[in-house]
């Protein structure tokens, strides 16, 4: 396609309504995850579908918009489904996790796979963390290895996905990979 | 796969080495349990030990309730809304722990001769 499409990647009225989008579909993810047992033997493993919308909203805005929707999308879900202590985990996860996407994104060496899988390791450090504050006696020694592999491999399944979604949203013209 | 660069496939490689090493050290510094017990303990205090050997019932506070039935503990109620604990498997005395996030409580198979983690990995006297 020769001709140019145009970008509403920058007006505020369009980025509002967007990024509006995007949290409803975080939330959306957010509960579908919940309504699925999970059948593995050490609790708090999930695949971490919201993390498909925060890496592409990272791609297609920046860091600031991700962390915002991150950030609300923990509160409304903790509100809706979870509690206070989950909202902690949550955030702390959530916040950790996107402080590394953005900067191995920064250092501009890594496709969006090793983004996300860098955020999904650090997604549950940051939750690993939060209940070795809060839980006192937490065996963290156990937990974090375990819950390392399993966000790196969540990391790694939506980072795909991630990579297959985001040309495509490009392709449609509506929004831009920046 | 065309969307994995070079740089991708070495940073998958030091995530997985890095759990991995430490699964390793965990498992090589463990050692076997001799008279294991059940261990409750509720926002960092242990609140009750418990033989294996005997199937009982244990409230803990009014938020969880668990379960000893024939050497094996697992959690057959709590409050909260996700229900973690209750699915987590069954533990015995091969050793285990299941924990409660929200409530802050966990259940957790110990030694006989082990009392609750200080936090420090050994006392030179």
């Amino acid at each position: 396609m020769s001709q140019k499409i145009p970008s509403y990647n920058g007006g505020v009225g369009s980025r509002t309504a967007y990024l509006g989008l995007f949290m409803a579909l975080a939330i959306i993810f957010g509960y579908i995850e919940s309504l699925i047992p999970v059948p593995v033997p050490v609790p708090g493993m999930k695949l971490g579908l919201t993390n498909l919308v925060i890496a592409a909203i990272l791609y297609l805005y920046s860091w600031r918009e991700a962390i915002v929707i991150s950030a609300l999308r923990v509160v409304v879900l903790g509100f809706l489904f979870g509690n206070m202590f989950s909202i902690v985990y949550g955030l702390s996860g959530a916040v950790l996790s996107l402080i590394v996407m953005a900067l191995l994104k920064k250092t501009g060496l890594f496709s969006v796979v090793g983004v996300s899988c860098g955020g999904g390791v650090a997604h549950n450090t940051g939750q690993v963390i939060a209940a070795t504050f809060l839980v006192t006696g937490f065996p963290w020694r156990w937990y974090l290895p375990i819950l390392m592999i399993a966000g790196l491999i969540a990391g790694l399944l939506i980072g795909i996905a991630d990579a297959i979604i985001l040309p495509r949203i490009s392709r449609i013209g509506v929004l831009q990979t920046k | 796969m065309k969307f994995l660069r070079k740089a991708d496939l070495i940073l998958i490689i030091v995530l997985a080495l890095i759990p991995c090493a430490m699964l390793f050290y965990n498992i090589k510094t463990a050692r076997a349990m001799t008279g294991a017990y059940l261990s409750v303990v509720v926002d960092g205090w242990e609140t009750g030990r418990y033989d294996l050997d005997k199937d009982q019932t244990i409230r803990i506070g009014d938020t969880n309730i668990c379960e000893v039935k024939d050497g094996r503990v697992r959690m057959i109620r709590a409050d909260c809304p996700d229900q973690i604990c209750v699915h987590s498997s069954d533990i015995g005395a091969e050793g285990g722990i299941i924990v409660c996030l929200p409530n802050r409580v966990i259940l957790e198979i110990r030694e006989a001769d082990d009392t609750i983690d200080t936090g420090l990995d050994g006392v030179v006297r």
